[in-house]
């Protein structure tokens, strides 16, 4: 399910402003611009333009067929009261203790158990560990969809081990429905977080873990002294990353419980889906997706920032 | 030395477990499509023989010929058009200065943790009648094709860029002297170079495309020839789903099988894109 802004992974370093002189990237040459319109042109045209344009019609109420009527922030502060996208916000904190804090954890306890022996063949194992990046959301709705069906494995695993009383369908409860699906988002990063901190404890010098053992450091020290530190940057930037997932989950949730039971899953992609498509409010939608894009962009200036100040510190 | 041994043995076996639990949700899709409808599968369903039925009637039933060749059509195009795209703004971006470029740069980099679930409404709107030369793409491959371009383009142009930075200046500079445009210099200079670089991106490229499900369930569902194979798989599962487990659990399976195969082959390209960021840098 890996997303296409995935993929840069920690290119939002790269946002940050460079303390570090950076050498010119060349000649000045005017030229350039001929080889940079074509593609911005398309990013202008059809990524930014439609933003600006959702925040345009959130100032709107529209039913998407007859005029649009100003209303300025009016959708706005019915979104301020409005339970049920506050409870979407909620829903989403919920996943990103799943989808982010969780597989960090989770990749952060592996890399510790591996790193105090060079382990040959994790090509081998990376090959395993990547695979959920590549599989499309929808086929990993299906594929999670079966594992918590009322006879599928799970409940099957439980009921022979005599736990058949735990057994349930797990997508149609109400207080399950959501960690289940979170569940699904952990399998997703943690394979990820894993091979980038692994690949991160390989650049740490040598000698800073010698350093450690000559000075007689236990495990846990080294891990919290030398890897720990050192992997600093990987974990800031699998945090955004996997947060940002979170925050945008929406092919998931929509092809396993699709916001149900009672709302128990609904996320605010999800809603701002429901309220353009479904219940004809596009200009209250596109409040919600504003809301939604605000929220991301300060999330992950507020996590990149941190990390800055950690390492001034 | 025994504890040592132990604790390696404890490293093996705890990466052994997590690689089987990233591998085992697609096993037991695959484990049930590979059963019929009236075998009444429950539990881990480990195939005793291989029976096929389920995928000949899904890919019928579910129209999965349609809707691999929209996804088809649609993740190529995109791939191409945005490499194209990609490598001219990189080889600026990676080896010239310019009026506005430090302005410019970031603001492409921006679409790398762009929620482009906030552009879908206006999307769906503008492309029922584009304004200005007022065309009708909603429900056709351009509605697809074009915003993905778009996304696609942030990503290349970091990628690409990083790459033209890291080629010698001393090659471009010698080709420079001997008179060389600077078409040239990219065409016979840097390109042949660039391949691995390339391959990488489109391989992602394509992969993200395939598996595009928000853009295609609100800009083609009107339309079940334009229908992508993720919105076929969601449409079929939704239908069928209560009916007949094995047959969507056959549908999922086809569904994730090209870009499964490409990523036999080409896995070191998957996983140094992805992991581009914190290498780089």
């Amino acid at each position: 399910m890996a997303e296409r802004q995935s993929a840069g992974a920690g290119l939002l370093r790269r946002l940050r402003p460079r303390r570090r002189d950076e050498p010119a990237p060349g000649d000045p040459r005017n030229i350039g611009w001929l080889y940079v319109l074509p593609g911005l042109a398309f990013y202008v045209l059809f990524t930014l333009a439609p933003l600006v344009h959702t925040v345009y019609y959130s100032l709107f109420s529209w039913d998407g067929l007859t005029a649009k009527t100003y209303v300025g922030l009016s959708n706005y502060s019915s979104a301020f009261v409005d339970s049920a996208l506050r409870s979407s916000f909620v829903h989403s904190a919920v996943l990103i203790a799943f989808y982010a804090v969780i597989p960090v954890i989770l990749g952060l306890l592996l890399t510790a158990a591996l790193t105090r022996h060079p382990v040959r063949g994790f090509r081998f194992f990376r090959t395993a560990l990547f695979l959920p990046q590549l599989i499309a959301g929808v086929v990993i709705a299906q594929a999670w969809t079966w594992i918590y069906d009322d006879n599928g494995p799970l409940n099957w695993a439980l009921r022979e081990v005599g736990l058949g009383s735990l057994a349930r369908p797990w997508l149609g409860d109400f207080s399950w429905a959501l960690p289940a699906i979170g569940t699904i988002g952990t399998w997703v990063t943690y394979g990820l977080c894993m091979v980038l901190f692994v690949s991160g404890v390989q650049k740490i010098p040598s000698t800073l873990y010698d350093a450690a053992r000559v000075d007689g450091a236990g495990a846990v020290r080294e891990f919290l002294a030398v890897t720990l530190p050192g992997l600093r940057g990987e974990v800031l930037v699998a945090l955004v990353l996997t947060t940002i997932n979170a925050l945008r989950s929406f092919d998931i949730v929509y092809n396993t419980a699709a916001g149900g039971p009672g709302g128990t899953t609904l996320v605010p992609s999800m809603y701002m889906y429901q309220n353009a498509f479904l219940y004809n409010k596009v200009g209250y939608a596109a409040a919600v997706a504003t809301i939604l894009a605000v929220t991301i962009f300060v999330l992950a200036a507020i996590v990149l920032r941190v990390g800055d100040r950690s390492e001034r510190a | 030395m025994t504890a040592g041994r132990l604790e390696r043995l404890g490293s093996y076996g705890v990466l052994t477990l997590f690689s089987l639990l990233a591998i085992y949700p697609i096993l037991s899709i695959l484990f049930l499509a590979l059963h019929k409808k009236t075998d009444l599968v429950t539990g881990f369903a480990f195939p005793t023989h291989l029976d096929l039925s389920s995928f000949k009637a899904a890919w019928t039933e579910g129209r999965f010929g349609t809707g691999f060749l929209s996804s088809f059509i649609v993740a190529a195009t995109v791939t191409v058009v945005s490499a194209v795209l990609s490598i001219g703004t990189g080889y600026a971006f990676g080896t010239m200065r310019f009026l506005g470029d430090r302005i410019v740069f970031p603001i492409i980099l921006l679409g790398i943790i762009f929620p482009y679930e906030a552009t879908v409404i206006p999307l769906y709107y503008d492309f029922q009648d584009v304004p200005l030369i007022h065309l009708h793409l909603l429900n056709t491959y351009w509605a697809l094709i074009l915003p993905q371009i778009g996304q696609s383009v942030a990503f290349g142009t970091f990628w690409m860029r990083a790459f033209f930075r890291s080629t010698p200046r001393s090659l471009i500079e010698a080709a420079r002297i001997d008179g060389a445009t600077s078409f040239g210099v990219l065409w016979r200079v840097l390109l042949p170079q660039a391949r691995p670089a390339v391959l990488t991106m489109s391989v992602l490229v394509f992969t993200y495309t395939w598996n595009e499900f928000l853009l295609a369930l609100v800009l083609v569902s009107g339309s079940q020839s334009h229908q992508t194979a993720p919105l076929g798989l969601s449409f079929f599962a939704g239908a069928v789903r209560a009916g007949d487990p094995t047959k969507v659990a056959a549908a999922a399976v086809l569904v994730a099988a090209p870009i499964l195969v490409v990523y036999l082959f080409l896995q070191r390209h998957f996983v140094r894109g992805m992991l581009a960021g914190a290498i780089k840098e």
